[in-house]
């Protein structure tokens, strides 16, 4: 169709402030090796279009909030932004820390990993060191829930990223903590980390998300997973970004033959975030166990898609995502389980519950399930409940306060995915980055 | 001394008055036990006294010292002396036994003191072993998968940590066997003293023999309809509460 006077607006709304010029800027900044993907990048995120009201892929969300307008990629943080000091309860120190999507700072992998060829580094240096393995698993699975766009835009304005490299048979004995920060107003950060753990491998890796302030940031962010044969990921990842921020995180996991990957995304931050999680057990043996808990406060919105897609026989996946909702927040869980042909004996499990702590709150839930192998177990269930007011009777009874007793309610509402750590001092630096946020 | 007064209490669930006028003075010290047939109010008279949202309280007044209680919520409540040991204790998954008192005793600081973590396990381990509760029960969410006893017992448990100034107890003999029924009575016995008024109820005689009661008084539709001392729950006993309806039927 040829393009009329009118419809240029249009295309220009749809790429909200990330226009060719500041495309360039960001490319003379970025190192050559990247530019002939970036620019791919960059033209399919021109091309695609914004999501639409009538989009499946779409439905529920508040398309009105999500404005890619006014933002700056590649910004300077702030003077005076300090490197970083989470407030995350974690004895192991960052390995990496990136403010801005840059990095900044650097912790010192332990010799005895260090020996037995681990490597955690920015993405840039495993470009020049291994780039045949950024080819195979950097951003290299289909975009299959809806922000094939974000996800190009994305991959054309990271500046940066984590890679981690586990290789066959070694065992890491700590969990290797990375930092994606944020500093400024309208920063425009596009956080990656990418884990590749080969055969028999087994590492824990935690991602912490979060703003060096309180202002509106746009955060596009994506991580890929791979798990070789036997190989196991621990993978958790707490978005703290500030409240006013829009932020979207595209995760995908690859499991091969009986491995098995643990993923946990714990959604504290943001104003409007949109997480969509890929799962695809691509051989026999391979389990994904999904994992997602998600505090809705105020007008936010937390949008999350999950596709767990069995390829071959004898996979199994479990998914729990547990959302609270307090005054007028919304979440939606929207999430499909595929059963192809062959992939007999699939044993495929989907839960989404959500606890309303205000009337005013508002939960969506479209679970979905498309099976073409006859010999399978698949379940999922979805449910929305207020506080159970015999359990809130009985704590006040002992004289906490509502306020106590509802956050009380809430840690045990989450223990059930939080205890499905492995890690004890995981769940609780997690379950303190909770506590925080109730604080607030 | 302290003193809990009931006055002509009526209380409503639904538009249904379940409780039509109980007027009782417990005083600090005394045990006072409440009996009576199965779906006379009895729970129903605990719950609206501890502040159970449910429960409509539509004549009469609850007073600790004077002073009515019937204004404030179910936790101030609780704060200023009250305790319901609940009859079907709810279960709370993902909330262990350690944190829930903890929060409970946090509750009673004052605004920016925190809780001394090793002084109040000390003390809460020290509550155990008088209770005979294993040390692994702390960390066992609230009453979830426990055993009959072991709900009671922990009802118990929660009971001696808070140190309340008036308990009610209900049916806190219910299911259990006659060990766990020793051992909880046992506990209950240990926290008698001075500081401390009991409305025990149970509708079997079978407890007052463990926990020897200062005052029985027997409750029929909604109603205390007859005190006196511990041998009238011997006399309930052998005649039954018939022996008491038809007393009133022809009074
Ligand atoms: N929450 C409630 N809603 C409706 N009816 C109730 C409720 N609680 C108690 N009742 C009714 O009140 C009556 C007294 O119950 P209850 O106080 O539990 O008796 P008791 O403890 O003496 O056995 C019963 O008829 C019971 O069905
Ligand atoms: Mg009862």
């Amino acid at each position: 169709m040829a393009e009329t006077a009118s419809d240029r607006p249009v295309v220009a709304a749809a790429l909200g402030g990330f226009t060719p010029d500041v495309f360039a800027r960001h490319l003379e900044s970025a190192p050559s090796w990247w530019h002939e993907r970036k620019r791919a990048a960059y033209s399919r995120f021109e091309a695609l279009p914004m999501p639409g009201r009538t989009d499946e892929s779409w439905r529920f969300s508040n398309l009105s909030g999500i404005r890619i307008d006014g933002f700056t990629p590649d910004a300077a943080p702030p003077a005076g932004t300090a490197a970083a000091s989470a407030a995350f309860s974690l004895a192991a120190p960052p390995m990496l820390t990136f403010v801005n999507g840059r990095l900044a700072s650097r912790g010192e992998l332990p010799a005895h990993l260090a020996a037995k060829g681990v490597v955690v580094s920015t993405l840039s240096e495993a470009a020049a060191r291994s780039p045949e393995l950024l080819r195979e698993h950097f951003m290299a699975q289909p975009q299959k829930l809806g922000s094939a766009k974000f996800a190009a835009l994305h991959e054309a304005f990271i500046a940066d990223g984590a890679f981690v490299h586990v290789p066959r048979g070694v065992e890491v004995d700590m969990p290797i903590v990375l930092i994606h920060s944020a500093s400024g107003a309208g920063t425009a950060v596009f956080p990656h980390t990418l884990i590749i753990a080969e055969d028999n491998s087994k590492v824990t890796v935690v991602d912490h998300f979060h703003s060096n302030d309180t202002l509106g940031q746009f955060a596009c962010g994506a991580n890929d997973l791979y798990a070789g044969h036997g190989a196991r990921i621990t993978y958790a990842a707490a978005q703290c970004w500030s409240l006013e921020t829009l932020s979207f995180q595209f995760n995908s996991t690859v499991v091969r033959r009986d491995a098995r990957v643990q993923s946990l995304n714990l959604h504290l931050g943001a104003r409007q975030a949109r997480h969509e999680s890929l799962s695809q057990l691509q051989a026999p043996g391979g389990f994904s166990e999904m994992l997602a808990l998600t505090v809705a406060s105020g007008a936010r919105e937390f949008d999350q898609r999950t596709l767990q897609i069995h390829q071959a026989p004898n996979t199994k996946s479990d998914l729990l995502y547990k959302n609270v909702l307090l005054d007028r927040s919304r979440t939606i869980f929207s999430g499909l389980i595929i059963v192809d042909p062959d992939a007999q004996k699939t044993d495929a499990y989907q839960s989404n519950r959500n606890l309303m702590l205000s009337e005013d709150a508002e939960s969506n839930s479209l679970p979905g399930l498309e099976i073409q192998a006859n010999d399978v177990r698949c379940t999922h269930g979805a449910t929305s409940s207020p506080i159970d007011a015999d359990q809130a009777f009985y704590l006040k009874s002992r004289g906490i306060p509502e306020k106590a007793a509802n956050e009380l309610l809430i840690f045990g509402f989450f223990e059930e995915v939080l205890c499905r750590l492995e890690n004890e001092e995981l769940h609780a630096a997690l379950r303190d980055l909770v506590r925080t946020r109730l604080g607030r | 001394m302290s003193s809990l007064e009931i006055k002509n209490l009526h209380v409503s669930t639904g538009d249904k008055e379940i409780v039509k006028g109980v007027t009782l003075t417990i005083n600090s010290g005394e045990i006072h036990a409440v009996m009576g047939p199965n779906g006379t109010g009895k729970s129903t008279m605990a719950k609206a006294i501890a502040g159970h949202p449910d429960y409509v309280i539509t004549q009469g007044d609850v007073l600790i010292d004077g002073k009515s209680i019937l204004e404030k919520e179910s936790d101030e409540r609780a704060r200023e002396g009250i305790f319901l040991a609940f009859q079907y204790p709810s279960e709370i998954p993902g909330v262990s036994i350690a944190n829930f008192m903890r929060a409970a005793l946090q509750a009673r600081m004052a605004e920016g003191e925190e809780i001394d973590a090793s002084a109040y396990y000390k003390r809460l381990y020290q509550k155990m072993d008088l209770l005979k509760i294993d040390r692994k029960f702390t960390s066992r969410s609230v009453n979830e998968g426990f055993s009959g006893g072991e709900k009671k017992r922990s009802e118990i448990l929660q009971m001696a940590l808070l140190e309340p100034k008036f308990a009610l107890m209900d049916e806190t003999d219910s299911g259990l066997d006659i060990d766990a029924l020793r051992i909880v009575s046992d506990g209950v016995n240990s926290l008698r003293g001075p500081n401390l008024g009991i409305l025990l109820i149970t509708h079997y005689q079978r407890l007052l023999s463990y926990i020897v009661p200062d005052h029985v008084h027997v409750m029929i539709e909604g109603r205390i309809v007859k005190s006196g001392d511990k041998s009238l729950a011997l006399e309930l006993e052998s005649r039954g509460y018939d022996w008491v309806k038809q007393e009133l039927a022809t009074a």
